[in-house]
């Protein structure tokens, strides 16, 4: 055991050096591009220069990473350090969603958005303190193996595979997208080629080394993606406080933001432009109101502009703007009547005056009863967003799997600490960048003459309208807050041009985000395809199959997912982000009862495992598909989302109802049905006891001799 | 195979702190949000408390009870005896 403790000490050591020398390289890397820049080196080539110097940056460590042992295969090996297994899991969790949307989402929602930093955070309270030691004594490879284990036999397992690949593949084609959109943006490539090329990304790091080649990208993706997010909050933080410390400051910027927020509220400017919007809304009311007949005489007088037009031989311009009208004029009774609801539906959000950054659960409602009530259901919908959150981070396979890693129980508690460390620091400075960037905006953009905008306005609103618009409402020449929109994932990718940085850093935030989401997709498709090769085809199928297959089986299963995510993800799904939070409500619901009642109540059985697991899904799932816009269509649901709604939740959080239900099912079944064998009692206690004296149970042995 | 006394009772503490620290997480996460209009009036070096506490302060105490944690089961390992390394 000394020996084994020494050594691994050498090992901590050497990649101690490694990640050293790693990270000062990369930082002269940036220096020499920044001179380049100034030398000349046109935009262009920076964002080739980042993206595939990053890329083969990964597949270098990838292949360096090779292997064709079991152990590291699945588990690197079970020698990673804590802290580098945390950093490992903080690019394993933060996803594209967390580097590129996150600050963008709380710049929108104010405090309601804080409900996924809580989430996102408090469940590495229940990983630590409920599962990662427990899974890392079991020591297996994979969350179905723990389930087939404790439930005895392949039915559990083989529910446990079907709900881990459910939430794993609808995460990565969320992943995917992201990679083809920042490789798009930022290379001008298209984005089905840009959707490709980031597979090969995904592939060149996990293909040859599975977990091992992971686990060694995810900690150089880790640290490129904290240098890329940190720098420019940073630089943000000096020009607006003059200090270096965004985290600790920005309480005063917040308070600046209020005060201006109730100027704004009151100027009458911005009523003015506030009024035009309530107008517009209005009409589009009258119009649906009007229907059929507003949609017939609507159309007839469009065709009678281009006719009279025509007829009085007008300007050229005049002409072809009256035959777009027409030609975008709604095709049908139906398209009319979807069309001008959403329109009053976006012109009365934009009416409204500006949302308070830092009051929680916020009405606008001018009824104090309503309001009264409107603020109760935002608070329900974030507690209940918050535990679902919480409750899917200790359930998603990818991320407990990641504990299987460390090389003992005491370092996977320690492991669990430096993880939210890691992903602390970015999703702290998150909300402080929220901040920084609304009080750029509210100083230097709006009471600006639109002649002396600063230049990344102009520039990002020629890249794409729908991330930043600002048009001059109500002809005034002058910005007004409410003729400003803005797109969730601005906010972070224009952050460097606010703060007035160098290209390169923009060419390195693109970098950062590229790693966010590599990082995610890795694990994810790793998580698959485990599933599959591990836990169906040796598992269940072939449990006679050599070493070498298995890991073949593995690496071709591999290819095949990732292919088959990257065609959906081109597909490029309605709703993307919608799936992304739903992975978390149907992870809660399926899998963290059963992972936790396995190791702490010995009285659950495998017939409660199972019922459990179906109920929890099946009524999260039941709830979304009734209540969610896109998956009602899909499915084609036609009662009235209000009848299908239960206590106003939102179907971001259906896991609120399925939680519960599967851990009354957990408790009812199994106490009706026979109590488990003492086998698997005497599993849950080894899985209790880091080390138990006549133990003889040694499962990671029948595993296929994993010495550890 | 069978438990020891003491083996119960390192199985027990564990379960005492398990409890202790989720009901800590729990105040510092729901009680928190339900309190958050109330909380929003008192002033914290110029956040909002409510604002403050969801946007950094739960995190600092997750990360102190995580902390604890793994430190306080190390000491209840090697005092027990079931310490990895022991057998």
């Amino acid at each position: 055991m000394s020996a084994q403790v020494s050594s691994n000490r050498a090992f901590f050591n050497q990649l101690k050096k490694y990640y050293t020398y790693y990270t000062g390289g990369f930082l002269v890397f940036l220096v020499a591009l920044t001179i380049l820049e100034q030398l000349g080196l046109p935009r262009v080539w920076i964002g080739y220069v980042f993206l595939f110097a990053t890329i083969a940056l990964y597949a270098g460590i990838g292949i360096m990473s090779r292997t064709a042992d079991v152990a590291e295969y699945y588990v690197a090996g079970r020698r990673v350090p804590a802290v580098f297994n945390g950093m490992a899991t903080g690019s394993d969790w933060m996803s594209a969603a967390s580097f590129i949307g996150m600050a963008g989402g709380l710049y929108l929602q104010g405090f309601d958005g804080l409900a996924f930093i809580l989430g996102w955070t408090g469940g590495y309270c229940l990983v630590a303190f409920l599962l990662a030691p427990y899974l890392r004594k079991f020591g297996q490879f994979t969350i179905p193996d723990f389930l087939g284990a404790r439930y005895g036999g392949n039915a559990a397992r083989f529910i446990g595979i079907l709900v881990a690949i459910l939430v794993s593949f609808v995460y990565v084609v969320a992943q995917i997208y992201g990679v083809g959109l920042i490789t798009s943006r930022f290379t001008g490539v298209e984005f089905t080629v840009g959707v490709f090329l980031g597979l090969a990304g995904i592939l060149v790091c996990s293909f040859l080394g599975g977990m091992r080649a992971v686990t060694w990208t995810q900690v150089a993706q880790y640290i490129i993606l904290i240098i890329a997010y940190l720098i420019p909050v940073v630089w943000l933080s000096v020009k607006h406080t003059g200090i270096p410390l965004p985290q600790l400051v920005y309480g005063s910027v917040l308070q600046k933001v209020t005060e201006r927020e109730k100027q704004l509220t009151a100027d009458p400017k911005e009523k003015e432009v506030r009024d035009i919007f309530r107008q517009r809304a209005a009409d589009a009311k009258a119009r649906v109101d009007g229907l059929p007949g507003t949609w017939t005489a609507g159309r007839e007088a469009a065709e009678k502009r281009v006719a009279d037009l025509k007829a009085a031989n007008a300007p050229m311009a005049e002409q072809k703007a009256a035959e777009k009208a027409l030609a975008d004029y709604p095709k049908t009774e139906a398209d009319a009547r979807r069309i001008w609801s959403g329109q009053i539906g976006s012109n009365n959000a934009r009416a409204a005056p500006p949302l308070p950054h830092g009051e929680p659960f916020y009405s606008a409602n001018p009824d104090p009863a309503k309001a009264e009530a409107e603020r109760d259901r935002k608070r329900k919908n974030f507690l209940a967003l918050v535990l679902c959150l919480m409750v899917g981070t200790a359930a998603l396979p990818h991320i407990l799997m990641r504990y299987y890693t460390t090389p003992s129980v005491q370092e996977a508690r320690r492991s669990v600490f430096w993880s939210l460390f890691c992903i602390f620091l970015l999703y702290f400075s998150a909300p402080a960048l929220a901040v920084l960037v609304k009080f750029d905006i509210f100083t230097l953009v709006v009471g600006k003459n639109f002649a002396d905008l600063p230049g990344w306005v102009a520039s990002w609103q020629k890249v794409d309208p729908r991330l930043l618009n600002i048009t001059d409402i109500n002809k005034d020449g002058i910005v007004q807050l409410a003729e400003i929109t803005l797109g969730q994932d601005i906010i972070v990718l224009a952050t460097p041009e606010i703060a007035g940085l160098p290209y390169v850093i923009s060419g390195l935030v693109a970098a950062g985000g590229l790693a966010a989401a590599l990082s995610t997709a890795d694990g994810l498709l790793l998580t698959i395809a485990n599933a599959l090769s591990h836990d169906l085809y040796y598992k269940m199928v072939n449990p006679n199959a050599s070493t070498q297959k298995r890991i073949t089986i593995s690496k071709i299963l591999l290819l095949v997912v990732a292919v088959l995510a990257a065609y959906t993800a081109a597909a490029a799904p309605a709703d993307i982000l919608f799936l992304v939070a739903a992975a978390f409500s149907l992870a809660a619901a399926g899998f963290f009862v059963p992972l936790a009642a396995g190791v702490f109540w010995k009285r659950a059985n495998k017939y409660g495992a199972i019922a459990s697991m179906i109920v929890g899904v099946t009524i999260t799932f039941y709830y979304m598909a009734t209540t969610q816009v896109w998956l009602r269509s899909v499915f084609g649901v036609t009662s009235s989302v209000a009848d299908n709604t239960w206590w106003d939740i939102a179907p971001i959080s259906a896991g609120i109802f399925g939680m519960p239900a599967a851990l009354i099912t957990m408790v009812v079944v199994s106490l009706l049905t026979p109590a488990p064998d003492k086998q698997t009692q005497e599993l849950v206690e080894h899985v209790r006891y880091p080390s138990l004296k006549g133990d003889t149970m040694n499962p990671a042995a029948q595993a296929g001799g994993v010495g550890h | 195979m069978q438990l020891t006394q003491a083996h119960q009772e390192y199985w027990r503490r564990n379960l005492n702190m398990t409890l202790v620290l989720l009901a800590i997480w729990f105040v510092s996460t729901f009680v928190m949000g339900f309190f958050a209009r109330e909380l929003a009036t008192i002033n914290f070096f110029g956040w909002p408390l409510s604002f403050y506490m969801a946007a950094q302060g739960s995190m600092v105490i997750y990360l102190v009870i995580i902390w604890y944690y793994a430190r306080a089961m190390k000491r209840l390992d090697e005092e027990y005896g079931v310490a990895e390394g022991e057998d």
